[in-house]
């Protein structure tokens, strides 16, 4: 039996165009002419003439990401292929206090791409090489702009797959993932980007190429990797990834169970974990995601269901036989209506093909929408959806929900006509008051969509300021001057100053003789 | 009694200290770190003492370190100062075991032991091993302790999903949170462990646990040749065994052990224990876990310190490691003992007899370079003193430039272990 996971369509953007006011994340309408002119100038001296970008008309290719309702049209776009390129720009960006942002596919649903009008966008498109598959040391070493299902692809003839994956899967890359620090249906049991990214090659927001972590584990020193992955770009550019291959499982099962309702589901859901199953994924949708799924896949998924639950074991044959069968169990005490359990890869696939349809497919019920992306903790799921409910009952604004269940990371989908008036306003609000129930009960702003652009507003709401201080010490760090990314995560950013008594070299309690070198 | 830093005020250190934490005691020559004495000891309750102490530290200029049950206070290098241990052990309480959400909010202070007495309640287990045994939360953290299950659940990185932690300066910060799920804002979790005290004090953490297995069993098989144990480990790894830990040990001399250990519900344990013993050929033998299993090396070496080592390496070079290490310490005129997770490539070593250091740093010379071309590191993490000043014991560092920015972001006045972590941190 062939086995992999499931694969789906990039999530649809939000629809509609909003152009953003000038703020501290899209800099000023234009860039400073010299300092541009000096960045362009060392940029051509390093990348190929196609790998430069300065016509107006092209460069509005990379005016938005995947948050496609903020668009900022770079000063300049470059397309490196190596490391060395990577740097040089990079180099030149901070000798002329030029900000540059770092972009793969351009997939990712926060802006955490949006470019800077008065700066230079670093493309990893070029960087598509996978340079070496380790089966044997279950290791993958990868340029940034790899698609990450291309990583899967090569390591299943050895047997290996790449398990972090998320919905954009056949197009996002590796180094989008990494700077997002990508999550998707699998990691409730694999874990996310962060447990699978081992070692980076990495230039700074000085241009210094950096070795972060390798083929082992447990590099000594700080684990800088650690920090950098998921920082959204912010502390600089990965340009080669060694990623962590894990074996394909022995069998893999998928169940459809349809319930009569979200209540029903989530209580299933709450069994299935608390009889000490972890599946490789448990995903739910409600009634109206289910209608739109079905609207634009066919997908066949029970008639007249409340909610759904898809759930996927997978690991050693007995096992999986047992979790299934425990799985069903569970579910026709929480009062299952139709049940279906796919083995073969086709049934399977047909089966995730509504699930991970979903984003794209509520432009089939409604013209406009917002993909929100919260985390609660996962006993409270049914308490925040009946909430949800109510939000969208008195507010008129209606929501679908999508979520991965299993690890209580929802994503509400707020459905809007943004040709009636303050119908988006209204939405908009309703999306926020999500992420405030989220909040509440002691949840996250984000699971794998990133803060980016989008909801730098909302991170005092989930940190102190002091929290936030902390963190931006190591921005600090890499980039004292905030060029890298600048107004993506962080509400305010922090003044670095100069740390006084530090100097590059020996440390000087190393040249007084008063500590030794090592 | 301790002699402290010459430039400190240590009446006046004494008096602030005093009024931040209700426990502040002398140092007694116990509390000395790796040889450094220490002046005082304070035994804040709360995260909100332990930045009050902090405080009065920063302001009286004190050299600080942090301490748990101080099981690996002689590891790394010996900081330069200690004139204040922050001891933790108060610090001790399981504050919330979320059991339908499967995870635990943990005060630094707190045994593992306790952690897992606790969850164990809800069929549920912290999947950290304790390879020395009575390690806290705090110092497992700041040491990046891991034991055999790693191979399966990862390490501290994989399984920490917030942290609190007081600044140098006495300013609390939180990072990560109580949801599984979460990338919002930088994972400083991951900065503090490993970072051996030098960056903040860890007060508090959040875990994510996993369910307990019903069953377990060992699989285990001799190998004499390096060769063999790779071949064997390969095969496990590759197979569809899904093990909980892949070990290998190997004595100073003589043979050495592959031992496969297979966790899960009773059918699926004896299905894959059998086809495990295949896996390990004729001489396979399965049988219940040991008490004990999966420890390190030099424990249980009463009496003389240890030279310990921790070796990581890409897993195909496996077999190289070990003929390498016994070819060194031979030629060294030593014994190493190899023991730890082949399946995820890190063991730890102990070297007998450990007081001669030129025959150590010829041992770490030899092997390190092996480790290094296989993409990995050798690091000394503790010997007795006359070896570490004579040895680099945590050895080369990439980017050690940007970890020292890291750090004078942090500690500007370097007084959280000086000098204890890599290149001088």
């Amino acid at each position: 039996m062939s086995v992999t996971h499931g694969t789906e369509t990039t999530a649809g953007p939000v629809a509609g165009s909003v152009p953003p006011e000038e703020t501290e994340a899209v800099g000023p309408s234009g860039p400073d002419p010299g300092a541009m002119a000096a960045v362009v100038a060392a940029a051509r001296a390093a990348l190929p003439p196609d790998g430069i970008i300065d016509d107006h008309v092209r460069l509005r290719t990379y005016e938005c990401d995947g948050l496609a309702h903020y668009k900022v049209t770079p000063a300049l776009v470059v397309l490196p292929e190596t490391a060395e390129q990577v740097s040089v720009v990079v180099r030149a960006c901070a000798e002329h206090g030029v900000p540059f942002v770092a972009r793969g596919s351009g997939t990712g649903l926060s802006g955490g791409a949006l470019p800077r009008a008065d700066g230079v966008l670093i493309v990893t498109a070029r960087m598509r090489a996978i340079r070496e598959v380790r089966a044997d040391d279950q290791r993958a070493v990868v340029e940034p702009g790899v698609i990450n299902l291309d990583v899967t692809r090569a390591a299943t003839p050895a047997g290996y797959y790449y398990a972090p994956d998320p919905s954009s899967q056949q197009v996002c890359s590796i180094g989008g993932n990494l700077a997002e620090n990508s999550g998707g249906a699998h990691c409730l049991k694999y874990g996310f980007t962060t447990n699978h990214v081992l070692g980076a090659e990495f230039v700074t927001p000085q241009g210094e190429i950096v070795q972060l972590g390798g083929l082992a584990p447990d590099a000594p020193g700080y684990d800088l990797l650690g920090a950098v992955v998921g920082s959204e770009g912010t502390l600089g550019i990965a340009t080669a990834i060694t990623v962590r291959l894990v074996r394909l499982p022995e069998d893999v099962r998928t169940l459809l169970a349809g319930f009569r309702s979200t209540d029903d589901a989530g209580a299933a859901t709450s069994a299935i974990i608390g009889a000490g199953i972890v599946p490789a994924a448990i995903e739910m949708m409600d009634a109206l995601a289910i209608e739109a799924a079905e609207a634009a896949t066919r997908c066949g998924y029970p008639v007249g269901a409340g909610a759904v639950l898809v759930v996927e074991v997978d690991g050693a044959r007995v096992e999986v036989e047992h979790e299934l069968a425990e799985v069903e169990r569970l579910c026709r005490e929480h009062g299952v209506f139709e049940l279906r359990v796919a083995t073969e890869a086709a049934e399977r696939a047909l089966i995730w093909k509504g699930r991970k349809s979903a984003f794209a497919a509520v432009g089939r019920i409604s013209p406009d929408y917002i993909v929100q992306d919260g985390v609660i903790p996962r006993t409270a799921l049914p308490e925040v959806l009946r909430a949800i409910a109510e939000l969208s009952a008195s507010s008129g604004v209606r929501v679908a929900n999508v979520f991965h269940a299993g690890d209580g990371n929802l994503h509400p989908l707020v459905l809007f006509d943004d040709s009636v008036e303050g119908a988006g306003e209204a939405a908009e609000k309703v999306s926020g008051a999500i992420l405030d129930l989220c909040i509440g009960h002691g949840g996250s702003i984000t699971g794998e969509h990133g803060i980016g652009i989008d909801k730098v507003a909302y991170m005092p709401r989930m940190f102190s300021a002091d929290d936030l201080d902390t963190m931006q010490l190591v921005r600090c760090a890499f980039d004292p001057h905030g060029a890298a990314n600048p107004g993506k995560v962080f509400p305010t950013p922090r003044l670095c100053g100069e740390v006084p008594g530090r100097r590059t070299g020996a440390h000087p309690l190393v040249e007084a003789g008063l500590a030794e070198a090592f | 009694m301790a002699t402290p830093t010459a430039d400190v005020d240590l009446d006046a250190a004494r008096s602030a200290l005093g009024s931040a934490c209700g426990d502040v005691t002398e140092a007694g020559p116990a509390d000395a770190v790796d040889g450094v004495p220490a002046a005082l000891v304070a035994r804040p309750a709360s995260t909100a003492e332990v930045a009050e102490v902090l405080r009065a530290a920063a302001a009286a200029g004190l050299a600080v370190v942090p301490r748990g049950h101080g099981t690996k206070m002689t590891w790394g290098r010996p900081p330069e100062r200690a004139d204040l241990v922050v001891d933790l052990a108060r610090m001790a309480a399981v504050q919330d075991h979320a059991a339908g959400d499967l995870i635990v909010d943990i005060q630094a202070g707190t045994p593992l032991s306790a952690v897992q007495a606790t969850v164990a309640g809800a069929a549920q287990q912290l999947a950290l091993d304790d390879p020395l045994g009575g390690a806290t939360v705090g110092g497992a953290l700041a040491t990046n302790l891991s034991g055999p299950r790693r191979v399966r659940f990862g390490s501290a990185r994989d399984l920490l999903i917030g942290v609190t932690l007081v600044r140098a300066d006495g300013v609390v910060a939180k990072a990560g949170g109580r949801v599984v799920k979460n990338v919002a804002g930088y994972d400083l979790g991951k900065l503090l462990i490993g970072s051996f005290g030098t960056l903040g004090v860890v007060t508090e953490a959040v875990f994510r646990l996993h369910p307990l297995p019903a069953a377990r069993r060992l699989v285990s098989a001799p190998f004499d040749r390096p060769e063999e144990a790779q071949r064997l480990v390969q095969a496990v790894v590759h197979a569809h065994v899904v093990p909980t830990a892949v070990e290998v040990d190997r004595p100073a001399a003589g043979p050495g052990t592959v031992a496969v250990l297979l966790e899960g519900i009773d059918a699926g344990v004896a299905g894959r224990a059998a086809t495990t013993r295949e896996l390990l050929g004729s001489s396979a033998e399965e049988g219940d876990v040991p008490d004990g299993w999966g420890a390190v090396p030099w424990a249980g070496s009463d009496g003389d310190r240890p030279v310990a080592l921790k070796v990581t390496f890409a897993l195909s070079g496996l077999a190289r490691v070990l003929a390498t290490a016994r070819s060194a310490a031979e030629d060294a005129g030593l014994g190493l003992h190899l023991r730890g997770s082949g399946g995820a490539g890190v063991l730890y070593g102990a070297v007998t007899p450990g007081t001669d250091p030129a025959a150590v740093r010829s041992l770490v010379d030899r092997l390190r370079a092996e480790c290094a071309a296989l993409g990995g590191a050798l690091v000394v993490l503790d010997a007795p003193a006359g070896v570490k000043a004579a040895v680099d014991t945590w050895g080369p560092v990439p980017a050690l430039d940007l970890m020292w920015r890291v750090k004078d972001r942090f500690d500007p006045q370097r007084r959280l272990a000086p000098g204890r972590f890599v290149g001088g941190i």
